[in-house]
């Protein structure tokens, strides 16, 4: 029961933080500063959340076949495959390296 | 609108015609599969299915709700496994501003709206130029991985274990594939590319140090610095609304772009200033 608490408040804030920008007033936008932080922010989580999930296995870092599938998306990428053939490539070459025994 | 009502028989001709649907349904399919490892991970990490399928259909953010399951499946308490779930999503918050600036829902919109806030729906309407595809996209990729998402945690969730180990069907590599092709589009120019790294860098420097969430939050703060800071142009790729999925409009034309930037700027409430990807 305890857990339930803390879950349902989790989802109320996650809920409040998404409604909170819906708010906040457009003229902070406007700011040529502000846009450009929340430019550069998107660029530094988009970085950190395809890191974390490369090599980040809890509190340690791991080189295992998320390794693959990082360097297998950004050849994809870089052949302009749509989004759902990278995630496929991505995938497809996690399992295949698991398969073949890396980790 | 994207929600308005036309004609019977063309609506759905001309949405598939629509770039950021098609867009919107790939990154659904892809997102919404994935919501299979999130039931399985999140049953094996110690929580029921209820419980499940509250952090999906309530909280229905991917990130935030990995973050809340990691912490319990880890031994961490309620409250840690709170925190690390609310800090994650404070991305949302600046997505909605930006959604906000580029879509203008109004009404009870507004807060639906705010429910299907994500990376992806963000990362789908910002990459579109035009107005009502900004729209489209965001409503379809919105709703569209709120639907699949949910429909799959539960699938997870009631195959629970007898999945086996979800990264043997590689849906961890989907994750990372995932994020990197949501990045990708804008590393236009080495700026971008420069505080991609720097983030990255800083992230892995923090892993062993902080706990779970926390190097996001680090290199989130890192990202907000260079911003602050820094005084080059917000033309190259740095903008929140520039254009992830280029190949889907093919070549451009400067005649066409321009036309599109006069259209947005009649509307003179903001759009010319939020509005300008790809000008």
């Amino acid at each position: 029961m305890n857990l339930w608490f803390w879950l349902l408040l989790a989802c109320v804030l996650a809920y409040a933080w998404k409604l909170v920008g819906y708010f906040v007033p457009a003229k902070l936008l406007k700011d040529p500063r502000m846009s450009r932080i929340a430019g550069t922010l998107t660029i530094g989580l988009l970085a950190s959340l395809t890191i974390v999930n490369t090599v980040a296995s809890g509190q340690t870092l791991a080189a295992d076949a998320r390794l693959g599938a990082l360097a297998a998306a950004a050849v994809a990428l870089a052949f302009r495959a749509p989004f759902l053939l990278v995630v496929v490539v991505g995938a497809g070459a996690a399992a295949l390296l698991r398969l073949i025994g890396w980790n | 609108m994207g929600l308005e009502p036309a004609e019977p028989g063309t609506t759905a001709v001309k949405l598939l015609a629509s770039p950021a649907v098609r867009v919107g349904i790939s990154i659904s399919i892809a997102t919404g599969l994935y919501g299979v490892s999130f039931g399985a991970l999140s049953v094996t990490s110690g929580l029921d299915f209820w419980q499940t399928m509250a952090l999906s259909l309530l909280l229905f953010s991917g990130g935030s709700q990995f973050a809340f399951i990691g912490v319990v499946a880890g031994g961490g308490s309620g409250i840690a496994a709170m925190s690390a779930a609310t800090l994650l999503g404070m991305r949302n918050g600046i997505y909605g501003m930006q959604l906000n600036a580029l879509l203008h829902p109004t009404g009870w919109r507004k807060y639906v709206a705010a429910q299907v806030t994500i990376d992806e729906s963000t990362a789908t309407s910002s990459g579109q130029t035009d107005p009502d595809e900004q729209r489209r996209g965001f409503w379809t990729a919105g709703i569209g991985i709120y639907v699949l998402w949910n429909l799959f945690t539960a699938v997870g969730a009631l195959a629970g274990s007898g999945l086996g180990d979800p990264k043997q069907w590689g849906l961890d590599g989907a994750a990372v594939a995932a994020f990197l092709a949501l990045l990708w589009p804008r590393l236009k120019g080495r700026e971008p590319a420069a505080i991609a790294v720097v983030c990255a860098l800083a992230t892995v420097v923090a892993v062993p140090f902080v706990p779970a969430g926390v190097p996001i939050l680090i290199a989130a703060v890192v990202a907000a610095l260079i911003g602050w800071f820094s005084h080059g142009r917000s033309d190259e790729g740095l903008e929140p609304d520039v254009d992830p999925y280029d190949e889907h409009h093919g070549r451009r034309d400067k005649n066409r772009d321009a036309h599109l930037d006069n259209q947005r700027d009649s509307h003179g409430d903001g759009h010319g200033q939020t509005g300008q990807a790809g000008a």
